[in-house]
């Protein structure tokens, strides 16, 4: 029974992947600006690459042979050529994915645990001074940029108080003696860009776990369960919290675009070497076979996050069938 | 005890002319919103920002891009300065005041283009139903599913990062969760009875559209707007920030990307760093204040004690 | 010595506005094996007193006096542990409407089987050999015991919901309302069903219902509750045929009668009475034809007038 719904989530990613590759596709060629024609008139270019770009994309054929062209370039892994590294685009987004996962792995849990914990207490002790605090934390940190959050943080705590170094992910230049010298060197450098980055997320976490863990603590089974004798822990833990996360996996994928926005601002303020600084980068120097590159892998990873999100929630959702 | 037998004189009824409903309606929503603290909270913020925005560059007539001499820059706070100078010399009060002025109104006039989109999206996409929203409903997950500050960076950097150009690519890309939330409101809209009435008397598609599914989804609709704005204002301050704003038109987005680039941080300048941070987290929380608010106060099921 | 003794008891809740007196003095007992009703309309206390004896009262309510004795243990005085053990082991309850009862994302047979080891230490193994037995008794098909409530029916979950209630082996069920939500036809089948299982495992019932004949069918004994008090208490017999209360008269006559003649049902005009502001003297005077001067003085008590058939008026109650 859950086959079917399984199936239908993969045949929805894979038709909203395909749209998102011609959106993709025309972004770049269709907008006013045209980066191609751009990138033509370069006066830095010479005659050969210009007739090997020309060649390249296809110009002056039809569009769809234009479009087909690129469809057979993304199959073989091609994502074309940064105009800033003067390398395959493929190549710099693989190297420079790694921290970026790290940064969002890291603040995800760190936002995620946090967030369920005090959730969690916050719905306990409804009215009284942690849920007070909590509720107030959680909207605070939501209207803050996440951005400033960081250059904040950094500057009291990196700057005037050097409890931390200021940006980047490893203290360049430096030889350790040990691997684990060399993690709690890294370890350093991510403590204040996970915070910046969990800080936001971990206000939305709050208020929705407390929430939804709430609106199950009113509902007829709890009473039941209460009934029966048990004690408010044991109800709390085995009722009443695996009903209320299920809409916190449903609020995580919400929340994936936020991540990604979040991830790409605190890299830019901590000069973290991640693909969010690179786009910041090819923004600025307007590379964009760089910038279709990263905007579409960044594209994949969200819809594929939202299927692993939906395929979880029908697995711990019991009344998820086809 | 009454005898059924015998006719009894109807106690008097007042008949209520349709102003009088509205009138009463009107009563009843505020003086449940002045029950609400969280609600009157928000609007104090509202009305404060908007009229720093529309009467402060009157009050204060000082040219934010006047660039100070080699001295003047980043200043703490004195008597001329009263927010201190920034990496330019430029006073950090005086463009405070009109970058209220940019950021609010970049995020106001997105939002009534994302709410048109969204608005008219939802309310086909839910009465018409069929295919067409099928169409539509699919058109509005993949908007969901781009990631919005790529997208946004992109389009501005495409189409050049001109004030009214930061409008249009904040205003086309936000719409989808309202899209969403309109067409569910629809939905429901659809299946109460005046709806068959008037199709039965022969009203066309668009006339019930217009003057009955709208009016019953405005509530909503209008909460929703408030939300969307500190939405819009927070993207707008993130584009700029990351370099995408209007030199020309400083937001307070632009403020903390020059206060940032000029390593602000590093100096201390706090008189530069705080004002723009505190005043976007002010007003987007008076936003959200009010949003939450209103939104309670059109689905009683949302009260809580 | 009665298994259930209820003694006075008063149960009052806190609003804006001032204080409820939900219940207010109510006294009944129920021996061994014996079924009672309590009967009324919404709003009449039942429920509240079904909370209060197994002190499942919202924060709001409180049992502001009386006793409640269970084998002469006062339950309204012990500790918050030793009241957890009585739950479901010596008490147990069926609410009104099961739809939501049972836990969506748990099987059923596991919600069954956690109360079997909470109370009688069993181990999950035999605490499932339980619940398959319980699902036999009930008549559903023991493979659903791994199923989720979704999957069942509606007259389904109301008997696991039985099932569930009986698994503790308790002396005490209370059911309320338990078969407002389904269809006749369910309906009968279920109340059959608590009657064969009652009567076999010599179980005493409290059984909350608006409804009279559910009430005649399957128990001994009733109390008419109005407005939080007890206003005829007897046998179902008293209350049907040998009905005294000018209330529970207007209640019987509600009901058509199939035997009888074809004639107009009378209701009872007026509506229950605000319990913020109660009315002097009888609560249901307002709505009483036979009322005079002393029933909007003075409240009247219960009172016996033949053989365990009590009657709270000063009209018919035997004084005058």
């Amino acid at each position: 029974m859950k086959l079917n719904y399984l199936i239908k989530k993969v045949t929805n990613a894979i038709i909203t992947l395909f749209f998102v590759l011609i959106i993709n596709y025309f972004l770049f060629r269709v907008m006013p600006g045209d980066p191609l024609a751009m990138m033509l008139r370069d006066p830095k270019a010479s005659p050969e690459s210009a007739e090997k770009l020309k060649q390249l994309f296809g110009l002056g054929e039809p569009w769809y042979i234009q479009f087909g062209l690129y469809i057979k370039q993304l199959s073989q892994g091609d994502l074309g050529m940064s105009f800033l590294f003067k390398q395959p685009v493929v190549e710099i987004i693989a190297i420079k994915i790694v921290p970026t996962l790290l940064l969002v792995g890291v603040a995800t849990i760190v936002s995620l645990i946090g967030g369920i914990f005090l959730g969690i207490l916050a719905a306990k002790n409804r009215g009284k001074k942690i849920d007070v605090l909590s509720l107030s934390f959680s909207l605070l940190s939501y209207s803050m940029p996440t951005f400033w959050i960081g250059v904040l943080l950094v500057a009291f705590l990196s700057v005037h108080l050097t409890l931390f170094p200021t940006s980047g992910m490893t203290t360049s230049g430096m030889v350790f003696a040990s691997s684990i010298d060399a993690t709690v060197d890294v370890a350093r450098h991510l403590f204040l860009p996970a915070l910046s980055l969990s800080l936001v997320l971990l206000g939305q976490y709050v208020l929705i776990m407390r929430n939804s863990l709430m609106d199950e603590l009113t509902e007829d089974y709890v009473q039941t369960a209460k009934a029966k004798g048990f004690s408010e822990k044991y109800i709390i833990r085995k009722h009443a919290i695996p009903n209320a996360m299920l809409p916190m996996v449903t609020v995580i994928s919400i929340n994936l675009g936020f991540m990604i926005a979040g991830a790409i601002e605190i890299e830019t303020v901590f000069s973290w070497p991640g693909i969010g600084r690179l786009m910041y980068e090819a923004l600025l120097n307007r590379d964009y076979p760089l910038l279709q590159g990263i905007f579409l892998i960044i594209s994949t990873c969200v819809i594929l996050a939202n299927l692993i999100a939906d395929v979880l929630y029908g697995y711990l959702d019991p009344r998820i069938n086809g | 005890m009454v005898d059924p037998n015998v006719l009894q004189p109807k106690p008097e009824i007042k008949i209520m002319g349709k102003k009088d409903v509205h009138l009463r309606k009107y009563q009843q929503i505020i003086a449940i919103f002045k029950s609400n603290k969280i609600g009157m909270f928000g609007v104090s913020i509202f009305v404060f920002f908007g009229l720093v925005a529309l009467i402060g560059p009157l009050i204060f007539p000082y040219d934010p891009l006047q660039i100070g001499s080699g001295d003047e820059v980043l200043q703490s706070p004195d008597s001329t300065h009263w927010l201190g100078t920034d990496d330019l010399g430029r006073d950090v009060f005086a463009a405070l005041i009109s970058g209220s002025r940019v950021s609010l109104g970049i995020g106001l006039l997105a939002t009534f283009i994302t709410m048109v989109i969204g608005t008219l999206i939802g309310i086909s996409s839910g009465y018409i139903g069929g295919k067409v929203d099928t169409i539509l409903m699919r058109f509005t997950e993949i908007f969901l599913v781009l990631p919005w500050l790529p997208l946004m960076l992109v389009l501005a950097a495409l189409l050049g990062s001109s004030i009214w150009n930061i409008i249009l690519v904040i205003g086309f890309t936000s719409w989808s969760s309202t899209a969403r939330i309109v067409r569910a409101q629809t939905l429901s809209v659809k299946e109460r009875q005046f709806i068959e009435r008037a199709k039965a008397i022969g009203a066309n598609d668009f006339y019930i559209m217009y003057k009955h599914v709208l009016p019953n989804v405005f509530p909503l609709i209008f909460a929703n707007t408030i939300l969307v704005s500190a939405v819009a204002i927070l993207s707008e301050t993130s584009l700029s920030f990351l370099g995408m704003g209007d030199a020309s038109h400083p937001s307070w987005g632009m403020m903390l990307h020059y206060a940032f680039t000029s390593g602000a941080a590093s100096v201390g300048a706090y008189w530069f760093l705080l004002p723009p941070g505190l005043c976007v987290v002010g007003v987007v929380l008076g936003f959200t204040f009010l949003g939450y608010a209103f939104e309670e106060l059109f689905n009683p099921k949302l009260r809580r004690s | 010595m009665s298994l259930l003794e209820v003694r006075d008891l008063k149960t009052y809740f806190h609003a804006k506005e001032g204080i409820v007196k939900a219940v207010d003095g109510v006294t009944f007992t129920l021996e061994e094996g014996e079924a009672i009703a309590l009967v009324g309309e919404s709003g009449c206390g039942k429920t509240t007193t079904a909370l209060s004896i197994t002190k499942l009262l919202p924060k709001e309510g409180h049992i502001a006096g009386g006793d409640v004795l269970f084998n002469g243990v006062d339950l309204a005085k012990i500790s918050h542990e030793k009241m957890r053990r009585t739950r479901w082991n010596d008490i147990s309850i069926v609410f009104q409407g099961a739809m939501n009862s049972l836990n969506p994302v748990m099987k059923v047979g596991d919600q069954i089987a956690e109360v079997i080891m909470l109370h009688k230490g069993s181990n999950y193994k035999e605490a499932m050999q339980k619940v398959k037995k319980l699902f036999e008794l009930v008549e559903i098909n023991s493979e659903r015991m791994n199923q989720y409530p979704h999957e069942f029916s509606g007259g389904m979950k109301q008997r696991a919901m039985i099932a569930m209630a009986l698994a503790c082996d308790p002396k005490l069920i209370i059911g309320d309302e338990p078969t407002t939500a389904l269809d006749v036809m369910v309906q009968a089948q279920i109340l059959n069903l608590l009657e064969k299982l009652r009567k076999e495992m010599n179980m005493s019932m409290i059984l909350i219902t608006h409804d009279l004949s559910v009430m005649g069918e399957t128990c001994d004994k009733a109390a008419i509750m109005y407005a939080g008090k007890i206003v005829e208490l007897g046998s179902v017999e008293d209350i049907l045929e040998k009905h005294v209360h000018p209330y529970t008269e207007k209640l019987v006559h509600s009901y058509p009668d199939i035997y009888g003649n074809r004639e107009m049902i009378s209701s009872i005009p007026g509506s229950p009475p605000n319990l913020l502001n109660p009315p002097t003297g009888c609560l249901f005077h307002p709505r009483c034809e036979f009322a005079i001067d002393e029933c909007k003085l003075t409240e009247p008590v219960l009172r016996e007038i033949s053989s365990n058939h009590f009657v709270a008026c000063h009209v018919r109650g035997g004084l005058i």
